[in-house]
């Protein structure tokens, strides 16, 4: 894919986090372009939640700036991120479990009646129509989250992230949950959105997955990017480690490559 | 080798139908075991006080008490659903009674209205303070365990700092109305009235649900489960309406009020039927408003989301913070108007009032399923549950308990009932 002309979509530039010492995001820069997918990836507790957890307002940045089309903007809590068109699907779901689909889709935004209550049968029906494109063996539509296996709650986690018109779709694990076929649905939902424009940060710890739908690839590692690649200019040894070692594709000997089978 | 095989499947099949039966009917089973329980409660006062209980005098008065105690249990589910509490409205309720006092007895004692100003500044104030502390909690970030504590040694200092310890009153003749008494109840005709709407719209209420579920592909209850259902439900209304015009006015009040509208008394005196309280009507319409926001309303959908995951709830986009400080202001707004029914039936504010009224609220709310692990409360559930400690309470009285006593009964009665509410749901595995 040829990058477009302009400012990206979204642009993290020198984002730092802590958590009293730990520095769980050290000068990152990172960024999308509309109907790109970014792969992020990384080892565990390398700072991928926590790095798109500032840009979905969940725990605003220490320092550095997010600029959206080339303006800088604050992103101080969700609220906000939703109000520039950034769609998030939370490693943690952040399900209300004592509700029901429904109710987790619309949270927040939730359709009322001309008087202000909620409308609760319209609700539904956009769901319905919204899960059967994820799951069209979804049933149960009337209990509460939490006695829906982890697969049925990734999907409605994933629906609440793709029915308001993102620009910009956060998807931090969408897959761990999810069985092979749902996998493969949830994968051709990222191709459509793509093609809609939408711009998507994809973290995963399966590389396959960043293999097959990522454009670039950016890894982190103890907190910082390690690097930023074309998808299409490497192998999955060199992303692996870039992942495992922390070094970049010419910093990387032979030997070193040979290990990674070891 | 037959014969107990069969005895064994018909054994184990009783019980399963018997619940099938009950799940057919889709009621809250738990709101069953709670009207059972108060029953037996009602049932075993009658006898152990020789039949006083059950005698429409005694209930009245038990409408009447459970009535203020009910109308803050409904905003003590919603801060309790949403993971919090309130142990200041006992204290609170005594300021804002005192409030209103002062505005009929100091302030404006004979302008006209004075009723509706005392009213209009106790709410105010409730709103106020109850927003006051929902701030702190959600803003400062102080638990709402510590600044609900603060607020219940505040208010009741407050109180003593401008009362001096004095009892104040007498109350404006039209507040007093608010109180219940044989005046300030509907009187015969007006309670059937409201009983017959009851009945419409418990009739209504089902045919809609069913109508909905219909339209959803839904399973719908069996005929003869909605029927039963509406006729329980009608003949209970009825029966209530019933009973509070049982009771009778007392003879002195009838007699003055036949020599007043130039009636000629028949022999025995004149039979004037009281009707519901109206405190019981304040609480009926509380408890309507208070249901219809917690399950119609965006506001009290966020009450439960952030009952059952906060965190959740924030990256959701709710304002959590917001809808706190506003389960609050609800709460403020209750204990005003409780304050109200208190003050106007003592006919005036004393130092004491409210005292304890905290407890019997949570309780309320406790026995009436409120889980304090958040997300989960009904308002029903938390009216009967006011109903069951007022019952216990004036059912004791009646026998001669002293009141140390009436105390550790109620304790008991609190731990046990929310104990086997937690060991009933372990084991149905909800
Ligand atoms: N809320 C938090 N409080 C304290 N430390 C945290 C918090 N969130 C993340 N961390 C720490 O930040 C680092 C990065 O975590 P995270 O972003 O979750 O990694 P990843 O998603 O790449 O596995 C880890 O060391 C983790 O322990
Ligand atoms: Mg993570």
């Amino acid at each position: 894919m040829t990058a477009p002309e302009g400012p990206p979509l979204v642009e993290m530039r020198d984002i730092n986090i802590a958590f009293g010492g730990v520095h769980a995001v050290e000068n990152v820069s990172i960024d999308v372009r509309a109907g790109e997918v970014i792969g992020l990836v990384g080892g565990n507790g390398a700072g991928k939640s926590t790095l798109m957890r500032a840009l979905s307002g969940a725990h605003p940045a220490d320092s550095g700036q997010i600029l959206i089309e080339g303006k800088p903007v604050t992103i101080a809590n969700p609220r906000e991120a939703k109000v520039f068109g950034i769609e998030t699907i939370y490693q943690t779901l952040a399900l209300a479990d004592n509700v029901d689909a429904a109710a987790n889709m619309f949270l927040g935004r939730e359709l009322t009646t001309r008087l202000g209550s909620l409308d609760d049968g319209a609700m539904e029906s956009a769901t319905r129509k919204v899960m059967h494109r994820l799951n069209p063996h979804f049933r149960n539509f009337k209990v509460p989250v939490k006695s829906l296996s982890g697969g049925q709650r990734q999907g409605v986690a994933i629906a609440r992230a793709v029915h308001f018109n993102a620009r910009i779709l956060i998807m931090d694990e969408p897959t761990a949950a999810l069985g092979p076929a749902e996998t493969a649905q949830v994968r051709d939902l990222i191709r459509q959105l793509k093609a809609e424009g939408i711009g998507i940060f994809l973290v995963s710890h399966d590389i396959h997955d960043v293999f097959d739908l990522a454009d670039r690839i950016s890894v982190m590692y103890h907190g910082r990017i390690v690097g930023t690649v074309q998808k299409d200019k490497v192998t999955t040894d060199e992303v692996l480690a870039m992942i495992i070692m922390g070094k970049k594709p010419g910093e990387v000997t032979t030997e070193e490559l040979a290990q990674l089978h070891a | 080798m037959t014969a107990p095989a069969t005895q064994k499947v018909t054994r184990e099949g009783g019980p399963r139908s018997l619940r099938s039966l009950l799940l057919s009917t889709e009621v809250d089973t738990r709101l069953l075991g709670m009207i059972a329980a108060l029953a037996i409660i009602w049932i075993g006062f009658d006898i152990m006080s020789g039949g006083l209980f059950l005698t429409p005098r005694n209930l009245w008065n038990l409408s009447v008490q459970s009535s203020s105690i009910a109308i803050m249990a409904t905003g003590m589910v919603l801060i309790i659903v949403s993971r919090n509490i309130d142990l200041s409205v006992g204290s609170l309720l005594g300021l804002l009674g005192y409030t209103m006092a002062m505005v009929q007895v100091m302030w404006f004692p004979s302008t006209p209205g004075t009723w509706l100003i005392a009213l209009v500044v106790g709410i105010a104030l409730g709103a106020l303070i109850g927003g006051f502390q929902g701030v702190i909690i959600a803003y400062g970030r102080v638990p709402a365990f510590i600044v609900t504590l603060g607020g219940f040694l505040v208010w009741r200092g407050l109180i003593f700092e401008y009362a001096q310890g004095q009892t104040l009153g007498p109350m404006d003749s039209t507040f007093q109305l608010i109180g219940g008494g044989p005046l300030g109840s509907l009187g015969q005709w007006p309670s059937w009235a409201v009983g017959a709407a009851a009945c419409v719209g418990i009739v209504y209420s089902l045919i809609n649900s069913r109508r909905k579920r219909r339209g959803y592909g839904f399973p719908l209850r069996p005929v003869w489960a909605e029927v039963t259902l509406g006729v329980l439900g009608c003949l209970a209304v009825l029966g209530a309406v019933f009973v509070s015009n049982s009771y009778l006015w007392p003879d002195s009040l009838a007699h003055n009020y036949a020599v007043a509208h130039n009636i000629v008394e028949p022999a025995g005196g004149l039979q004037i039927p009281t009707g519901i309280a109206n405190p019981v009507v304040i609480m009926i319409a509380v408890a309507l408003v208070i249901t219809f926001i917690a399950t119609r309303r965006r506001f009290g959908r966020y009450v439960f989301a952030i009952g059952g995951n906060p965190d959740a709830a924030e990256l959701g986009g709710i304002n959590v913070r917001r809808t706190i400080v506003s389960t609050y202001v609800v709460m403020g707004v209750l204990v005003a108007i409780s304050a109200a029914v208190q003050t106007a039936r003592l006919n005036a504010a004393v130092t004491n009032l409210g005292v304890q009224n905290e407890l019997d609220v949570i309780a309320a709310a406790v026995i009436g399923g409120t889980s304090f692990a958040g997300g989960v409360g009904t308002i029903p559930g938390a009216i009967l549950g006011a109903v069951v400690m007022q019952s216990l309470r004036s059912g004791m009285v009646l026998l001669k308990v002293d009141s140390p006593v009436q105390d550790i009964v109620v304790g008991c009665v609190l731990v046990a009932a929310v104990g086997l509410d937690a060991f009933l749901r372990r084991r149905s595995g909800s």
